[in-house]
């Protein structure tokens, strides 16, 4: 299989909230991107798209994403659509006027 | 306004009950997602970006003060406070859970309200004037047959599966404020030469990624016949719809590619099979079901009041803030001494159309104190009073001051419609409410925005075309450009009875450079209007793209400024 031009990770929504989930290292899933098991090779990518698919009870549209890696070596989001699924919204709503999201954790 | 009758609270309740089951069903992993996917954007529940979004039917627009309290409530328990009014005059919750939804959707039963069909390739909610009713230029209240259409086509089975989503907007008046002409079909009441009201039909209207202006397939149609007029077009596009490529499965492709003559030929024939009873069982409404109908929309009991009120001039005289919310958020009624009040949802630097709980429940008090409990949402993502009386008019602005809602730019250059876009939306290519809230800044003089005048932007974050962006004066869609947002420009859309789609102004821009392009082209038309009376679209049409082009890229060759004079 050709290598892929990115690292690869796998996302999707969870089946009860929607939450932006990541599937991991040991087949769970996290909220959190940097959580992410990377996949660098196309085969190996496939795989974990496929053990992402047989959880159908957990994720909802499971996909292979392109990453960044950060100097520690973890996932980081590499286009501004994962970024911002990642974040949430980028602009403040609601009756808080307030950013919604892991980004008003930050 | 209409009340369900006994088959409309069953019909819901029902279908509350059966998705209740299927998310059971899902969860318990006895319907897999494929198989569950259909069931749920059948009851308006789609999965976005971050989470469910539930996108709430609100038939033409129209709810009334309980409904509004009931979102309200809706919004804090289930969601996170707040929703999104539309350009479809629905509501979308952002945060719901798949387990929550069926709760939710027994809340708005609870005040005679659903999600149904506002997904799927279905009619979906039917639009409406958000001023019918009140209008001063209404020829007669279009939400009889909006009701007409609701039901008919709610739960169709003929049109449960047609090629593609189909749209309907209906307006009473001769200036159109329902964008009929952008939508597949749109009904324009008007009268013939006896003088009988009936209805002009157009077709084949809609945005996306093939704006059309729709068509006038028939002149005038009788209201006794225009269900079944509507029966013969879906039927033809059912048939004859293209359904091998979803991008040309619209009502407008298969109008463009046959041809109107050849799709007018087909739907007259099987216009009158329906009414002949060749077609099988008749399909206009009953007499009598009308006149039920008609009831419920009788005008409220509206005072005799004088034209003039002095209290209203009084205030008007002694507060220059209210006497510019009265100029720009106010229009005419058609009973004497009542005017109409437009609630702007566009507070600057706010995300057009969203509303908090708070403010939901503000409106709805307004609406019961002084607006006969009707309240009206429009297709800009504003909210309507549709029935104020003048004297009432400074109580209500005081009160839209305190909950925060006074905001005096209806219709003006920060009314900006903007879709969800990247910051909720998964179909989305970039965010649109950034754009519209950076522009909305740049123009938060009141008073220069008045001076401006009308100018009506409206922002996509895709290629669909659910912020209008292909009608608006100015129109703004976002896109993808190498890994970064890109937003296109076009010039001279309009949404109205002499719609237009707007023209691409040139190469895109990133987002940081869209909100100095709408200075400078705000300069330029402020520089090229003959007066204050030529709107923005009135100089665009008279001058051409060549001036506002070269505002937009004024260091490009051919586009500079010295071609202001071309």
């Amino acid at each position: 299989m050709p290598k892929p031009s990115k690292p690869l990770i796998v996302t999707g929504n969870h089946l009860f909230e929607g939450d932006v989930i990541y599937l991991t290292a040991v087949g769970g899933w996290s909220r959190e991107h940097a959580e992410a098991v990377v996949a660098t090779d196309a085969k190996a990518a496939a795989a974990l798209l496929e053990e992402a698919k047989a959880q159908p009870e957990i994720v909802v549209g499971p996909y292979l994403a392109e990453t960044d890696l950060g100097p520690d070596g973890r996932p980081a989001p590499n286009h501004y659509r994962e970024r911002i699924r990642t974040l949430g919204p980028t602009i403040p709503v609601g009756p808080e006027n307030a950013l919604l999201g892991k980004q008003a954790e930050a | 306004m209409y009340r369900y009758d006994e088959f409309d609270h069953d019909f819901v309740r029902d279908r509350v009950k059966r998705f209740r089951g299927q998310v059971e069903r899902r969860v318990a992993g006895a319907l897999t997602e494929d198989e569950f996917k259909p069931l749920r954007l059948q009851n308006g529940l789609y999965l976005q970006l971050h989470a469910y979004m539930l996108r709430v039917a609100i038939p033409y627009g129209t709810l009334s003060g309980r409904q509004m309290r009931q979102l309200a409530m809706i919004a804090e328990r289930w969601d996170k406070g707040y929703g999104h009014f539309t350009t479809r005059q629905n509501i979308q919750f952002n945060w719901p859970t798949l387990s929550d939804t069926p709760d939710i959707l027994d809340a708005l039963a609870d005040v005679e309200m659903h999600a149904i069909q506002t997904s799927g390739n279905t009619i979906r909610n039917v639009t409406a004037d958000h001023f019918a009713g009140a209008a001063a230029d209404e020829i007669e209240d279009p939400r009889p047959t909006a009701e007409i259409i609701r039901q008919w086509s709610t739960g169709h089975p003929e049109f449960a599966f047609l090629p593609r989503k189909f749209k309907v907007a209906v307006t009473g008046s001769p200036n159109d404020r329902a964008v009929t002409k952008a939508h597949d079909i749109g009904l324009r009441m008007v009268r013939n030469a006896a003088g009988e009201p009936g209805y002009e039909v157009i077709v084949g209207g809609g945005m996306g990624r093939t704006p059309m202006v729709g068509k006038v397939i028939r002149d005038f149609v009788p209201k006794a016949d225009f269900l079944s007029y509507l029966e013969a077009i879906l039927r033809v596009y059912n048939l004859f719809g293209r359904r091998d490529n979803k991008y040309k499965a619209r009502i407008k492709i298969l109008v463009h590619e046959e041809g109107l003559e050849e799709v007018r030929a087909r739907v007259e024939e099987e216009f009158e099979a329906i009414r002949s009873g060749a077609a099988g069982p008749a399909v206009a409404a009953d007499p009598g079901e009308v006149a039920r109908i008609e009831a419920y929309f009788r005008p409220p009991a509206f005072e005799d009041l004088p034209a003039e009120s002095r209290a209203l001039g009084t205030a008007l005289a002694a507060d220059a803030e209210f006497a510019a919310w009265h100029a720009v958020n106010t229009a005419a009624h058609k009973r004497a001494g009542y005017r109409i009040v437009t609630i702007s949802l566009k507070p600057i630097g706010g995300a057009p159309g969203d509303a908090t709980a708070d403010e939901m429940r503000a409106m709805a008090d307004l609406a019961e104190r002084y607006s006969f409990g009707e309240l009206r949402v429009s297709h800009e993502q504003n909210i309507v009073l549709p029935h104020v009386k003048l004297d009432d008019l400074p109580a209500v602005h005081a009160a839209l001051q305190a909950a925060g809602l006074a905001t005096a730019n209806v219709g003006l250059v920060s009314d900006i419609i903007a879709c969800p876009g990247m910051d909720y939306c998964a179909l989305a290519t970039a965010r649109s409410i950034p754009i519209a809230q950076d522009i909305a800044r740049r123009f938060e003089s009141a008073a220069r925005a008045r001076e401006i005048g009308e100018l009506k932007i409206k922002i996509s974050g895709c290629i669909n075309a659910c912020g209008h962006h292909h009608v608006g004066h100015v129109g703004i869609l976002g896109l993808e450009k190498a890994g970064k947002e890109n937003y296109q420009i076009t010039l001279g859309g309009d949404h109205t009875e002499t719609a237009a789609i707007g023209k691409i102004a040139g190469r895109g821009l990133d987002a940081e450079e869209v909100g100095p392009a709408m200075e400078r082209l705000v300069e330029a038309y402020l520089r090229l209007r003959q007066g204050p009376e030529e709107r923005f679209l009135d100089a665009y049409r008279r001058l051409g793209a060549a001036p506002f082009k070269a505002a937009l890229y004024p260091t490009e060759p051919g586009q500079g400024a010295s071609q202001d004079a071309a």
